[in-house]
């Protein structure tokens, strides 16, 4: 899976609350939470960003709440890649559960600025800034986790793993 | 080689003698837990499954605590999804308005959560259990979804941190403190993927209530789990109210840690968190020049019993300053009778202050006490994000029950001994 997009950058420890604040978690309609994204760390993203653009942070992404409307409303509000510095632990484990594309990679997130168009190859971890034409490389996934993504998520991989045993 | 007692519980539910740090295990668990935010979109995922029934009706724990009582229709029909499938599901523990409390509170209460327990929630203050020596963590809604469909869930074998707290503890000092001053020395990331295994003499001396505060706060730090060997302060706590049997875990001498901390407790005074972050910790009295609107003493954090006694005795015959509003929420409705019984009830409202049925509420921005913009509340919560607890451009300052009684007094940030 390959996608090129434009970087929105953000700093450290954005918190799932800046992510999507608790109060719109009165719904877990994705639509609905994409448009309060990102609402409390840059009050206009939800209306700029365009679908297919990436979000690239500092360290410790996500940090704070299980909430998993964080990641949804990111990849509800078309947000195609988060790359960070590394993420936090719980915001990590959702976002493969449900499929949003995450990468860690410090060195694209220093190089990186704010407006560059950037290509980003999933299945290598590569990340190419298209404005300075360098490359840099993401920590690729454990196997085990490739597989859950490959499956689309953890929920297809449980059902798939439930089918098996049944037969 | 040894095992940390995270290992062992790991190590226990994966049908393994050893797991090491790093290693990708698939374990069994022993309870999944979800609230009225969480619950929702796991039931969701749930019935993608196609499955007809859960792993274990008595297993699965539903608390709705965050929006409740149903703070708007949204809520409600959030709360009636959860209702709804604990019936169908024939799910045991379910908690009605009137029978519940925060969940990390309700739980321990309940004698639902015991030592040596692998525990799932979705709700990132599931780490609060470790306070008993169980490996608990926070998990999001398909993870929770999976698991009550399987009873089970994978994990990563994390590295731990000892934290190891000698001396004597002032007075006033309490557990609340002891994880600020964590958090402020190794940072709001400084335990990511990690487990925090606190120990030494003074949390072996420390009460059940504040050894909850401290696991509770593992996940402020990034932790994976927040952990404390049982001893016979947990035996006499976990005694009356365990209905199951449980097994008690304890490090290998030789068990390997990716790092120990010490800390000399004797000369710690409580501490604030200044916005917005956990990890931006001062001594009290470097922050008396605060003045607040809000004060919030309550929490999965700090809404138990030795929370209101600490908050009574400090209030006691005084009154409430008068451009601050108090509000009040003991954890359990178990916590708010023992509270009326013991007196401490009454001395709140004659100080002045509200006192709330128990709901998560003010703490995430929910209801019951959210802040205009511009204002500034001192809360004994968990976390001062930005918006945490209601405008974006509003305030949240943390510390313990005393400080924010003594604070609920003068109006600004103020020492429990000068009140």
């Amino acid at each position: 899976m390959k996608f090129t997009g434009k970087v929105y950058k953000f700093g450290a420890d954005i918190d799932t609350d800046a992510i999507i604040p608790a109060r719109y978690l009165n719904t877990f309609d994705p639509v609905e939470l994409a448009k309060h994204c990102m609402e409390d760390a840059d009050p206009e993203f939800p209306k700029k960003v365009q679908p297919g653009d990436i979000i690239v942070a500092d360290k410790n992404f996500g940090c704070g709440s299980s909430r998993e409307h964080a990641p949804i409303a990111i990849k509800a509000a078309g947000v195609s890649c988060v790359i960070a510095k590394s993420f936090a632990r719980i915001f990590y484990r959702n976002s493969i559960n449900i499929g949003l594309p995450i990468l860690e990679c410090p060195e694209a997130v220093d190089a990186i600025s704010e407006g560059d168009e950037i290509e980003v190859e999933l299945e290598t971890g590569k990340i190419k800034n298209l404005r300075t034409g360098e490359e840099y490389n993401a920590t690729p996934f454990p196997a085990f986790m490739q597989e859950i993504m490959d499956k689309g998520g953890l929920i297809d991989y449980v059902k798939d793993k439930l089918q098996k045993e049944k037969a | 080689m040894g095992m940390t007692i995270t290992q062992k519980i790991l190590a226990k539910h994966a049908g393994k003698d050893y797991v090491e740090p790093g290693e990708l295990i698939n374990c069994k668990v022993d309870v999944v837990l979800g609230n009225d935010v969480t619950s929702p979109v796991a039931i969701a995922e749930f019935n993608k499954l196609g499955v007809d029934k859960v792993f274990d009706k008595e297993r699965i724990m539903l608390v709705p605590d965050h929006f409740t009582p149903n703070k708007d229709i949204k809520s409600a029909e959030q709360c009636k999804t959860v209702r709804e499938f604990a019936r169908k599901y024939e799910i045991k523990n379910y908690f009605e308005i009137g029978q519940m409390g925060i969940e990390h509170c309700l739980l321990p209460e309940q004698g639902l959560v015991l030592p040596g327990d692998l525990i799932i929630g979705a709700d990132s203050h599931t780490c609060t259990y470790g306070a008993l020596g169980a490996f608990a963590t926070g998990v999001g809604s398909t993870d929770m979804a999976a698991a009550m469909a399987t009873g089970e869930a994978w994990f990563k074998v994390p590295e731990t941190i000892k934290f190891v707290y000698y001396g004597k503890l002032p007075e006033w000092v309490s557990g609340k403190d002891l994880i600020l001053h964590t958090i402020g020395d190794i940072g709001v990331d400084g335990a990511r993927y990690m487990s925090m295994e606190f120990t030494g003499e003074v949390i072996k001396n420390l009460s059940m209530d504040n050894r909850f505060t401290m696991a509770n706060m593992a996940i402020e730090a990034g932790g994976k789990n927040g952990i404390i060997e049982p001893d016979e302060i947990t035996l006499a706590y976990v005694k009356e109210r365990a209905k199951r049997p449980f097994e008690v875990y304890q490090s290998d001498e030789d068990a390997k840690y990716f790092e120990v901390r010490e800390y000399d407790v004797s000369k710690l005074e409580p501490l604030v968190a200044f916005p917005h972050l956990p990890e931006n910790v001062r001594p009290v009295s470097e922050a008396a020049h605060v003045s607040i609107d809000q004060v919030v003493i309550g929490s999965c954090t700090n809404g138990r019993i030795e929370d209101l006694e600490i908050a009574a005795k400090i209030m006691k015959g005084k009154k409430v300053h008068p451009e601050v509003r108090v509000i009040i929420l003991p954890g359990t409705q178990q916590i708010y009778l023992e509270a009326v019984r013991r007196g401490y009830i009454e001395i709140f409202i004659e100080a002045g202050a509200a006192v709330s049925t128990p709901t998560c509420g003010p703490c995430l921005g929910g209801h019951m006490g959210i802040l205009a913009k511009g204002e500034k509340a001192l809360a004994t919560t968990n976390r001062n994000f930005v918006g945490r607890m209601g405008h974006p451009e509003s305030e949240v300052y943390l510390a313990s029950p005393a400080v924010a009684a003594a604070s609920a007094i003068t109006g600004r940030i103020t020492p429990p001994w000068a009140v």
